[in-house]
């Protein structure tokens, strides 16, 4: 099976690097940026299935993210990283066509298993079904 | 939550020195001598007034019926001398001179009128010398002259004369009238006539209707002319003193010389030497009055007690009430504070809850990482990365701290304390508190501190809690992408002013002179409203001042000013 590919979107870079980090041990390709506007330039040029995507971030915040991947990259799935459950950026997330969220700080297990969920998706976009 | 300390037993601040002990007793003192006066005076005067009253309606009650009997009892007293000296009248008239000097005529004469009217003693006649030349009587007095005698004078000059009382025929009391006639030949000559005073003491004695009551005669000299229950027999010295009598009924209180206090009525009998005399001891006289008066002093003193204990006993209360009104309203202040801070702190919470979260994401990650390098890799990883790895641990630990201790020393009810602060530090500090918010809503925040750095010497804690009232305010203000400023200038010789603005929507000018009222909130939803008055009073306790300037749809701008001693 080709290790899938996951892009992770979050302000902190320590966090970033660590999570590319245990993903990578763990058979997915990954990578990350810092920034929307970085996420969205990557998106451009490489290959992805899945984003993890923070929802707080300065500058271009995920809202406006999700939407733009939706609109131009339907196929890709998006996973909200959050620090507060049921906040209204998660609401407008899920509304805007995520397809989950999980809680910071993460359980590795927990996010692999959701990675692999979204990643066995068709090419066809769903809309807010978990697996 | 967070654990904080309970709010702190209440410190001593204006509101406080007013629960002195000393000022509540002093409230007491004066409510307690304000009501007692307005209650216990009226009751004073009134029972005043009525003491008088009625001691002036016994008084005259009891007093008329005696000055009743003294003018009917001197009417009657003059009607019998007028008799009598009317019969006298009638001789001289009727007799003429030499008839009258026949003894046998003159004795005839005194017979029939001790049979018609009674009471008289003897007849004498005397020529227009004084000189007595014919007697009917028990005595030998003719021939006796009482040419020099005062009564033969007043009796030539006035025509007619009464005497005083005498011990006469057989040392019983007499008196003696006279009447004077003219002849036909220009010479006068007097016809007089002893009396026995017992009809005159009959009289007399009859006005003492009561036992309590003495009825007598009275001459000018004070003497008794009548017998007197209290004083004795005739003649002796009434104990009274001197009696301007006159023909109007006359009555006064007196003491008499035993000291008896005594109601005397009193008259002088017209054309005679007597007055008359009706005498009552007050007390008798007045011991239905007495009697009332006792009641009334103990009706006084019972209602003055009654008065006395109810508005002690209220008034007592009443101010214990009042004055655990204001210690509640004291507590209920500090509790005040102490919710806006932590309401306050509440909504920090939430912010630095999200702050925490990403540093322990990253040691969550971290030591994941390395556990998973430990396990997962074939060979030992380098030490290197390892040391890299738990050092990103140890930062992101440190930086969690540092969160939590500046939470903490916010919530932490510091002493009141007076340090010297550097006002630009504090204010960074303050902001450190909405780092986050402020990235993550893009609101941009300039600083313009002098470059001297502004010292004050103040208490730190209300300095922080100050601020970050005001820049919370600034934030919720501003809309996203939004400009606050925060600056720091010298205001005066001893003050600093701190300048907190933003372009947000600002406040409407109807509301601008109300924004610091206890309650006042335009938060749809409410916030508590408490917050800018807080803030308004702890910067006048500390000695500086507060202002604002708004335009709505431009922005706001707060001022505090602080003396550089607070």
């Amino acid at each position: 099976m080709d290790a899938l590919r996951v892009l992770i979107v979050d302000d902190e870079a320590e966090l970033v690097s660590a999570l590319e980090e245990r993903l990578q041990l763990r058979g997915f390709h990954a990578r990350g940026v810092t920034t929307g506007a970085d996420a969205l330039a990557f998106l451009e040029s490489e290959p992805c299935d899945v984003v993890l995507l923070d929802v707080k971030m300065p500058g271009l915040g995920g809202l406006e993210v999700i939407r733009r991947i939706k609109k131009e990259r339907p196929a890709i799935e998006v996973i909200l990283l959050t620090g507060h459950g049921s906040s209204m950026g998660v609401e407008q997330g899920m509304e805007a066509g995520a397809f989950d969220y999980l809680m910071k700080p993460v359980k590795i297990d927990d996010l692999t298993r959701i990675l692999r969920s979204a990643g066995a998706r068709d090419g066809v976009a769903k809309r807010g079904e978990g697996p | 939550m967070i654990p904080v300390d309970p709010p702190p037993a209440a410190p001593q601040g204006d509101l406080d020195r007013l629960i002195s002990d000393g000022r509540y007793r002093r409230i007491l003192v004066t409510a307690l001598l304000a009501v007692s006066v307005v209650a216990v005076v009226p009751l004073l005067i009134m029972t005043g007034v009525n003491y008088y009253q009625y001691r002036q309606a016994f008084r005259s009650e009891v007093a008329r019926p005696m000055a009743g009997f003294v003018t009917n009892g001197k009417q009657a007293l003059e009607a019998f001398l007028t008799e009598r000296l009317a019969a006298l009248e009638l001789v001289v008239r009727e007799c003429t001179f030499d008839e009258l000097r026949d003894p046998d005529r003159l004795r005839g004469l005194l017979g029939n009128m001790k049979q018609s009217f009674g009471g008289f003693v003897d007849l004498g006649l005397l020529d227009e010398r004084g000189l007595q030349v014919a007697y009917a009587g028990p005595f030998e007095l003719e021939g006796r002259s009482y040419e020099e005698y005062p009564w033969y004078v007043e009796a030539t000059q006035h025509g007619q004369y009464v005497s005083d009382v005498f011990l006469g025929y057989r040392n019983a009391p007499h008196f003696v009238v006279a009447v004077q006639h003219e002849r036909d030949n220009g010479r006068a000559f007097v016809l007089r006539a002893t009396i026995d005073s017992e009809l005159i003491n009959r009289l007399v004695r009859s006005l003492g209707s009561r036992p309590s009551l003495d009825a007598f005669l009275l001459n000018q000299e004070g003497l008794l002319q009548s017998p007197s229950r209290r004083y004795g027999a005739a003649l002796e010295p009434a104990p009274l003193p001197p009696l301007a009598a006159g023909p109007q009924t006359e009555q006064v209180e007196l003491s008499d010389q035993r000291g008896d206090a005594l109601i005397v009525s009193y008259a002088l009998i017209q054309d005679s030497p007597f007055t008359l005399v009706l005498v009552s001891p007050q007390g008798e006289l007045l011991s239905g009055w007495v009697g009332l008066r006792r009641n009334l002093l103990i009706f006084l003193a019972a209602s003055i007690v009654l008065i006395l204990t109810v508005v002690t006993i209220g008034t007592t209360k009443m101010v214990a009430r009042y004055r655990e009104a204001d210690m509640m309203r004291a507590a209920a202040y500090h509790k005040m504070e102490y919710t806006n801070k932590m309401a306050a702190l509440g909504r920090l919470s939430a912010g630095v809850a999200h702050e925490i979260n990403n540093p322990v994401s990253i040691i969550s990650e971290k030591a994941g990482l390395l556990k998973d390098l430990l396990l997962m890799s074939k060979e030992m990883p380098p030490k290197e990365k390892l040391v890299e790895l738990v050092d990103s641990v140890l930062r992101s630990a440190e930086r969690c701290g540092g969160i939590t201790h500046r939470l903490l020393g916010f919530a932490k009810h510091m002493e009141v304390q007076r340090d010297s602060i550097e006002l630009d530090q504090l204010l960074i500090e303050v902001l450190g508190f909405l780092e986050k918010e402020a990235a993550y809503r893009n609101i941009q925040v300039d600083f313009a501190f002098p470059e001297e750095p502004p010292r004050v010497v103040s208490d730190r804690g209300q300095l922080q809690q100050v601020f970050l009232n005001i820049i919370n305010n600034a934030f919720a203000a501003v809309e996203d992408h939004g400009r606050i400023e925060i600056g720091i200038r010298e205001a005066g010789e001893d003050g600093l002013a701190v300048w907190i603005s933003d372009n947000g929507v600002g406040i409407q000018e109807e509301h601008l002179s109300r924004i610091f009222d206890p309650f006042f909130t335009t938060k749809k939803g409410g916030g508590t409203g408490l917050g800018l008055s807080i803030t308004y009073g702890i910067v006048q306790k500390l000695g500086g001042d507060i202002t604002v300037q708004s335009k709505v749809g431009e922005g706001t701008r707060f001022t505090v000013t602080l003396p550089k001693e607070t």
